[in-house]
């Protein structure tokens, strides 16, 4: 399936998506170096969901994990989308910033910790409500005062996608990773049918879903920067090259100027997904632009 | 939510412990870990309520077989009786290949 030709020879439909998130970490990992902080039996679960008859997860949907990529340093923060579709609660969230706010504190010392975020999630969770927010906050501060050392990388492999705040964070790093299933964007199609009607956008066409917002497009338009198949191999080598290629010049978030040109560009009552790559064409920081 | 709790006698200590599953729609969580006596204990807490006496059954069924002095935590959301089956076998057999101990999971 996968054309990618990595070191180590890639086997077949060696799914990426179908992993569930402590094996999904382990495979970004190199192999032996998985070490998980707070796991399950840490036993550290949300107490609002019980108030709420809801049942608990014991690692909350939040998987962090030490390890090395590449021989070098790194964490890793999955979220687990079968667990409250992988929404923000307080503690899932607060093992994610605690974990970004750990690797900053490495590497202002001169250690560097690569950090990973797969993201996988509705965004917050709506029974933890102001305590997802401000965390998922906690997270995006964390994220940019990383990406000054190392590059910050998301992936966004499907098939729940990235949504709600966690979009904001995932639009934060320096580098992210995207499958043709995966999906990125604000509102998710289901709330923006019910908001402002089907006229607006049939969220059963899934189709017209993902020419709006799935990975490819985000990768068409230079939202997301690799475009790479269901295949833990090609992740996990897309992720590697992330951090080879080292910074940034300049973060995506900080080219306000560029951004806000395009979004002038754009009408809102004629967008179509072909207009929106006319416009925001390619990668900011690539050289290959102009192409009609 | 429900919670609901079980024990069972049991012949031999555990050393290790094993974690399988995720608390997502049809499916449970097991948590085992080694029981304080000699003595099995299940903790189940699980979503849908008035199941009580399948989850006996299918937990009686269980330890006809598997006499390990294991503490069993089980978080559920709405898993069918054959799943939770499934997924006590699988956290014996993740117990069995992970028996030299320490880590979260296989």
């Amino acid at each position: 399936m996968s054309t990618l030709a990595s070191p180590a020879a890639p086997r077949l439909a060696d799914s990426f998506i179908e992993l569930p998130a402590r094996e999904r970490a382990r495979a970004l990992l190199d192999p032996g170096t998985f070490r998980e902080l707070l796991g399950p039996f840490d036993r550290i679960e949300s107490p609002w969901l019980p108030l709420q008859g809801i049942v608990c997860q014991a690692d909350d949907g939040a998987v962090i994990a030490r390890g090395t990529i590449d021989g070098q340093p790194a964490v890793v923060a999955a979220l687990e989308s079968a667990f409250q579709g992988g929404s923000i609660g307080e503690v899932s969230g607060s093992k994610i910033a605690a974990a970004l706010e750990l690797a900053l504190r490495d590497c202002e010392r001169g250690r560097i910790v690569r950090p990973v975020i797969l993201f996988e999630t509705g965004g917050v969770r709506l029974q933890e409500a102001n305590l997802g927010l401000a965390v998922i906050a906690e997270m995006q501060a964390a994220i940019v005062a990383l990406r000054r050392h190392v590059p910050v990388v998301g992936v966004i492999a499907g098939m729940v996608g990235c949504f709600g705040g966690m979009s904001l964070a995932a639009a934060l790093t320096s580098h992210l990773v995207v499958t043709r299933q995966g999906r990125l964007g604000m509102n998710g199609p289901e709330v923006i049918e019910q908001e402002a009607g089907i006229e607006e956008l049939d969220s059963s066409d899934r189709r017209r879903v993902w020419q709006l917002i799935g990975g490819e497009q985000r990768a068409a338009t230079g939202l997301a920067d690799s475009l790479v198949e269901d295949d833990a191999h090609a992740v996990r080598g897309a992720v590697a090259q992330a951090f080879a290629q080292g910074l940034a010049s300049t973060p995506r978030s900080a080219q306000v100027e560029t951004y806000l040109a395009r979004l002038a560009e754009i009408d809102p009552q004629d967008v179509t997904p072909e207009s929106m790559r006319a416009v925001f064409h390619g990668a900011p920081h690539s050289t290959r632009k102009e192409q009609s | 939510m429900e919670h609901l709790t079980f024990e069972y006698p049991a012949q031999r200590a555990l050393k290790a412990r094993a974690h399988v599953g995720v608390v997502g729609s049809g499916d449970l969580e097991v948590l085992l870990s080694p029981a304080a006596a000699m003595t099995a204990t299940v903790d189940v807490r699980t979503s849908v309520d008035g199941y009580g006496h399948i989850w006996k059954s299918v937990l009686d069924r269980f330890f006809q077989r598997y006499d390990g002095a294991a503490h069993i935590e089980i978080n559920d959301f709405g898993a069918t009786p054959g799943v939770v089956a499934l997924r006590l076998a699988e956290a014996i057999e993740t117990l069995d290949a992970d028996s030299n101990g320490g880590g979260n999971t296989p």
